[in-house]
């Protein structure tokens, strides 16, 4: 016959269990790629400098803003001459 | 048992199930090369050498910066029972070929096409590069490549290990 106690360290471990699994942590699989999965990510689409023209308009757009040359890299004094 | 003790006993066991992992790591037998299904050529006998195991991909810059540096460690230590094995963990197996094709490694270059190895072995980064052994422990573990110093390095622990116990072949 099961004693009380042992139902409850059953009922604990049953919990552990239950909490591991349902935290979302136990299944790796579901958020984090692993180091050898990550063909599709160094993949060169995902550059984001991946196009001239996106990267020059996104450059124009953000020294515009900032009223500021040079802010990306580029050599420049922020004089806002541009 | 109390309810705190309880709550605490259910906590540890969440926990250890959540951190369980089976990385190699130093001090660890590594895993059996002929058992992992590899492909791609034949596997070097390494019973009694020292083995530098690289998990590379066709994909990872890092991996082709190192492959120059290997050929040159394969070309001072072979002779004296280093024995490379370079992985691919590549998911495409042209990808695969197309690179050896290119890079003409002298050294064993094969395919863990159904990534079970690195799966086994959990390597942390790509590459990672296994020194094991003549016992079939592992001795380091280097994440990435980073040009001469790595070549340094692992040059140093090479002759270490070369040392220590004489080829009996």
């Amino acid at each position: 016959m099961k004693t009380p106690r042992f139902r409850h360290v059953a009922a604990s471990l049953l919990l552990g269990l239950g909490m591991a699994a349902s935290c979302g942590c136990a299944n790796t699989n579901l958020v984090r790629v692993r180091p050898w999965e990550r063909a599709t990510l160094a993949d060169y689409t995902m550059r984001p400098d991946r196009d001239p023209l996106a990267t020059a308009n996104s450059e124009h757009v953000y020294f515009s803003r900032e009223s500021a040359t040079g802010g990306r890299g580029v050599g420049g004094s922020g004089c806002g001459c541009n | 048992m109390s309810l705190r003790s309880e709550l605490l006993l259910a906590a540890g066991v969440g926990l250890l199930v959540v951190t369980a992992r089976a990385d190699v790591k130093v001090g660890d037998s590594f895993p059996s090369l002929p058992a992992a299904g590899l492909t791609g050529g034949a596997l070097p006998d390494t019973a009694g050498r020292v083995v530098l195991v690289d998990f590379w991909a066709s994909w990872c810059a890092p991996c082709k910066a190192s492959f120059p540096a290997y050929a040159k460690l394969q070309a001072d230590y072979a002779a004296r029972g280093l024995v490379i094995v370079a992985v691919s963990v590549d998911e495409d197996p042209a990808a695969y070929a197309a690179f050896v094709k290119r890079m003409h490694p002298p050294f064993a270059t094969l395919h863990d096409h159904t990534q079970q190895l690195v799966r086994q072995v959990q390597v942390p980064a790509m590459p990672t590069c296994y020194l094991i052994g003549r016992d079939g422990r592992v001795r380091v573990v280097r994440q990435g490549f980073h040009g001469e110093d790595s070549e340094r390095e692992l040059r140093k622990e090479i002759n270490t290990l070369l040392a220590e116990n004489p080829a009996t072949s």
